[in-house]
This record gives C-alpha cells, structure tokens and sequence, in this order.
C-alpha cells in the first residue's frame, strides 16, 4: 500500500479561514467607502450651488451671510470662515501648554499608579460630550468672564476657544503622549549618564525626537478645532462678526450648518451654499489631518 | 594588539592608588538581592574587567558606581561606593556631579539622535557653563580632539553635522566614548561595550580601550573571557552576587585561587 500526505483537504479550520478573511477585507475596504461615499454626496449638493448662485469672490471675501434675505439674499462666509479661525487659534493658545505639558508629565515624571490614573482620567476627559462642554461655556466661563474681565457679553471668542482648547486637550495629550513614549529609553538613559537633569534631558533629547508626533498631536487638536460644532455653537455667542478682540462674539461654519439646515428647502440656494461650507470645511480638515499623518511618517523615515 | 601589555616596565601598573572602592555593598532590585557584601578596588589608570555568568551582578555592580541603577526606581543599597574617596551615596551628592566624573558606555551603541557634532558637544554643554557661547572655532576643537583620540576623526570628518545614528555601530560605539572625553572623566564605566560589534570592530574598539589606559580609569564588564584577558591590566570574578576572586589578569586566569573561578575559567558552567 502506497502511503499518501492528504495535502488538499478542506477542513472546518480553512473555511473559517476564508470567511474571516472575507470579513476582514469588507471591515477593511468599509471605511474608504464611506469617506469616499460622503465626500460624493457632499460634494454633489454643494456643485448644484455652486454652479449656479455660486460667486468666489463673495463667498471669500464679504462678510454679509443673509441667506434668508427674499429680495437681495447673499452669501459671504468671511466671518465665518473667520469666526472658526479666531476661535480655533484661543483653543490652540489654551490646548497648547496643557496638553504638552501633561504628555510630558505623564510620559517623564509620573509613575506606577499616578501614571495609570492619569492616563485613564484624559481618556475619560475626552468621552465628555460636546454638548456638556457647551453648557459649561454658557453658564460658568460666560459669567467667569463677564466678572473678570468686566465685559458685557461672555459668549464670543474666548469662551468658545477656552472651552474649544480644554476639549482638544485630552485627545492631543494622548498622542503627544504616545510620541514621546516611542523615544527609545535608551536616549533618556544616555543622557542621564552623561549628567544631563531631567528637564535638560527633555529638552534636548525627549523633546527633538519625538518633534513630528508633537507636530501631528497638535495638528489634530486644530483639525478638531475647525470641525466641533456643538461646543462652539453655545458658547461663541454666534452672531456674525468679524472680530477684532476676544471679547467679540462670532458664529463657526459648523454652527451656522448646524443651526440653519433643519430649516432649508432640500435643493434650495440656501441648502446648497450651506453644503458649500460642509465641503470647504471637509477640504480643510482632510488637508489638516494628511498633513499630520505626513508629518508622523517623517519619525519613521528618519 | 595590544602589545603594549606585554612591556616589561609599566609605572601603571605598580600604583596603589584607588579610584573605585566598594565596602560591604548589598543591593537589591525590590526583594530579589543582586549584590552581598562586595569589596572590591579598582587601581586608578588601570583596565578591570569583570566577568562572570550571566546575572552573576557583574553589571549590577558597574551601575552602582554612577548610579545610573537608580533609574528602575524599586533599587535598594547598603554599603558604600568610593570614587576617588567621594562616598557616592552620601546625601549631599548631585547624581549630574558624579556623572560628569563618572561616565559611562553601554551594550547598544547609544548615540543621541542628534549630529555627530552635537553628540559630541552635548556633555560639554552640560557641565561647562558658557558652552555654548564659546566662538565655533573652540566647540570644532573639543570636538576634534575627541574624535581624534577615539580615531575617529578622518572617518567623520566631513561628516560633522549628519545625524550620529547613521554611522556604523562601531563607529557609534566610538562615538559613545569620544563624547564622554570633552568633560575628562575619572572613571569610565564600559557595559559589555563589544558584544553588539563584529570581531573586527570588537577588535578596533578593544584597542581604542587600550589606548585610553592611564589617562582614565577604566572598569569593563564583559561576557568574553578572551577579551577580559587581552584587554584588561586585572579582572574580577564574581558569582551569585559576591565577589570571587580578584587579581591581575595574567595571574588569574592562570593559577587562579578558587576553584570556582578556575571551573568558569576552564568553561565547566556559566
């Protein structure tokens, strides 16, 4: 009798092979679809608009945002445009220091249990919603700054940015965080050898390696910043303005979709420039978001 | 190589003098005991090598002697560690102050991601205040002089301001300790400086080893007999934690006075 190895059999373990992979490869492939799906179905609504009423100049430059108006109804998303930039920038200045600095506590000084504690109590940070985040805008920092700095309004600028920065805080934390815990500890321990203290050692080693994942963490606070919606809604006094202090209200391109398109005709004017400003915004936060990936990438490279 | 070794007039090797002293030291990482009660003297200017099987506390010891152990944080010492009769674990030490006096190669080639020159530069600028306001023509020749006693310089030369972590490992390894030289170091502190290199570079940074005999102290812990043996003026043998057997290098791995420094010696174990 001839032995044989029986090579070609089918068995239970192959066929979950199979469908895993199939299952993995539509989980995978999923994700592009629906980018790509929702930047087709933005973009068509927002083309009808712009082929038609559509002007560049307007849109970029005035300020007049009057898409209700029934005789003369115009379409200037300057102070918008304008409004999310200003309020944005705060939220950096705000976001900035806190989230750097306690990516680097956590990452440098913390350790054992503080370590843990810490890094679980950010993460919670970021599962606020943004809605409760707007509350808090519109009562607490709304009187805050109403006492403090003797103005007359709290909603504007740098309420909005404040409340802006401490919800893109966590979130930037956790990435700066991962980029300085990538800096092999190797470099810490030779510099620590050679007499470097521990801030002359963060400053000159930790710091320089992990540069481009500071850079990403603080690109993905911004893109965060253009897209939030709620928070800014509530606490930016949303009128349209261009401002010229901090204390000036403003109103966000995603406010001003959020609070206007439940009362639009579908196909109208209105509807349309209002998915204008959905795609020019959706453009800037890719470019923002592409930015900091390139930017990561450049760790690897180097 | 190193032929130096065998000249039969040596001044160095008849002094006296202690740069390393240890008394009585115990160490422990949480509960688990690393070291008990090691005495042990390192003579100034001269190459000790110590070896011994793996976890024997070899490197243990070496880290005691700047403290670099204490970065783990769960580390524990009794006894006492002499640098030059600087008690190290007195309270008024600055860790910044011994490590400056006391520096240090390890396994992996560790440069900083930073230029060659910068490497180079970077303890300087820690330890001597207006470092970096010296005119660039000073700062190029600390960093010349460095690269020229490690004989490095004609490889890198041209190469000053490119990233240190493009170099060949032996080439980093030599880096390593160039950059310690700028800040003259008592003591240099070598953690099997060798075993992440080829034989030929091992062969090259073995005599760079050699060559900085005499000027500093040198204590290089090693998992290669044959290395503790040409390159070394005296060796220690330690085992389990304790100290074994300590002489010159020649006389030790020739009559040696414990058996079982004769039985790791004649590769019974270990």
């Amino acid at each position: 009798m001839r032995a044989s190895l029986s090579t070609d059999r089918i068995d239970r373990a192959w066929i979950v092979d199979r469908i895993v992979q199939v299952l993995m490869f539509l989980g995978g492939i999923s994700a592009v679809v629906f980018i790509v799906g929702i930047f087709v179905f933005i973009t068509r609504e927002a083309l009808q608009f712009v082929f038609s009423r559509f002007d560049v100049v307007e849109f970029f430059t005035s300020i007049r945002w009057a898409p209700t108006s029934t005789n003369n109804a115009t379409y200037g998303a300057l102070a918008l445009m304008v409004g999310t930039a200003s309020v944005t920038g705060v939220a950096m200045l705000v976001a900035i220091p806190f989230s750097l600095g306690a990516a680097v506590y956590i990452s440098e000084f913390a350790t054992g249990r503080s370590r843990e504690t810490l890094k679980v109590l950010v993460e919670l940070l970021a599962a606020i919603p943004s809605v409760v985040w707007g509350f808090i805008g519109l009562t607490i920092v709304n009187g805050l700054i109403i006492d403090v700095f003797d103005v007359p309004i709290g909603l504007n600028v740098l309420n909005a940015g404040i409340i802006l920065g401490l919800m893109a805080a966590p979130i930037m934390t956790t990435i700066a965080e991962d980029a300085l815990k990538a800096v092999p500890d190797r470099y810490r321990e030779a510099a620590e050898a050679m007499g470097a203290t521990r801030w002359q050692m963060i400053r000159r080693v930790v710091l320089p390696a992990a540069k481009n994942g500071l850079v990403s963490a603080v690109l993905l606070g911004v893109g965060r910043g253009f897209g939030e919606t709620m928070a800014v809604l509530m606490a930016s006094g949303h009128s349209i303005n261009l401002p010229t202090s901090p204390f000036d209200s403003v109103r966000a391109l995603t406010a001003t979709i959020a609070a206007e398109l439940g009362e639009t005709a579908v196909g109208s004017d209105h509807y349309g420039a209002l998915f204008t400003l959905g795609l020019f915004l959706f453009l800037i936060t890719f470019l923002i978001n592409l930015t900091a990936d390139v930017v990561v990438r450049g760790i690897r490279n180097s | 190589m190193t032929t130096s070794k065998d000249d039969s007039v040596d001044p160095l090797t008849d002094t006296q003098e202690i740069a390393v002293r240890t008394e009585k030291l115990s160490l422990w990482y949480g509960s688990f005991q690393a070291l008990y009660d090691v005495d042990f003297a390192v003579r100034r200017g001269l190459i000790t090598s110590l070896i011994g099987p793996s976890g024997c506390g070899k490197s243990t010891l070496l880290r005691c002697v700047n403290r670099i152990n204490e970065r783990l944080g769960y580390v524990r010492t009794e006894g006492k560690v002499e640098v030059l009769d600087t008690d190290v674990y007195a309270s008024g030490i600055e860790l910044t102050q011994l490590r400056r006096h006391v520096g240090m190669v390890f396994q992996r080639p560790n440069p900083l991601p930073l230029s060659i020159r910068e490497n180079i530069l970077f303890a300087h600028q820690l330890h001597e205040p207006g470092s970096e306001a010296l005119p660039k023509a000073d700062r190029d020749a600390i960093v010349e002089k460095a690269l020229r006693e490690v004989l490095l310089w004609d490889t890198v030369k041209d190469r000053l301001d490119r990233s240190a972590t493009g170099l060949s490992l032996e080439e980093q390894q030599k880096l390593c300790i160039a950059r310690l030289l700028p800040v003259k170091p008592k003591v240099i502190l070598m953690d099997e400086p060798c075993s992440a290199l080829d034989p030929k570079a091992t062969a090259a940074v073995e005599d760079l080893i050699w060559q900085l005999r005499g000027e500093y102290t040198i204590l290089l812990v090693t998992h290669n007999m044959a290395q503790a043996r040409r390159a070394s003026d005296e060796c220690a043998f330690m085992l389990m934690g304790r100290m074994v057997e300590h002489g010159p290098t020649d006389r030790l791995f020739v009559t040696p006075e414990d058996t079982r420094t004769a039985d790791y010696i004649e590769g019974k174990y270990g």
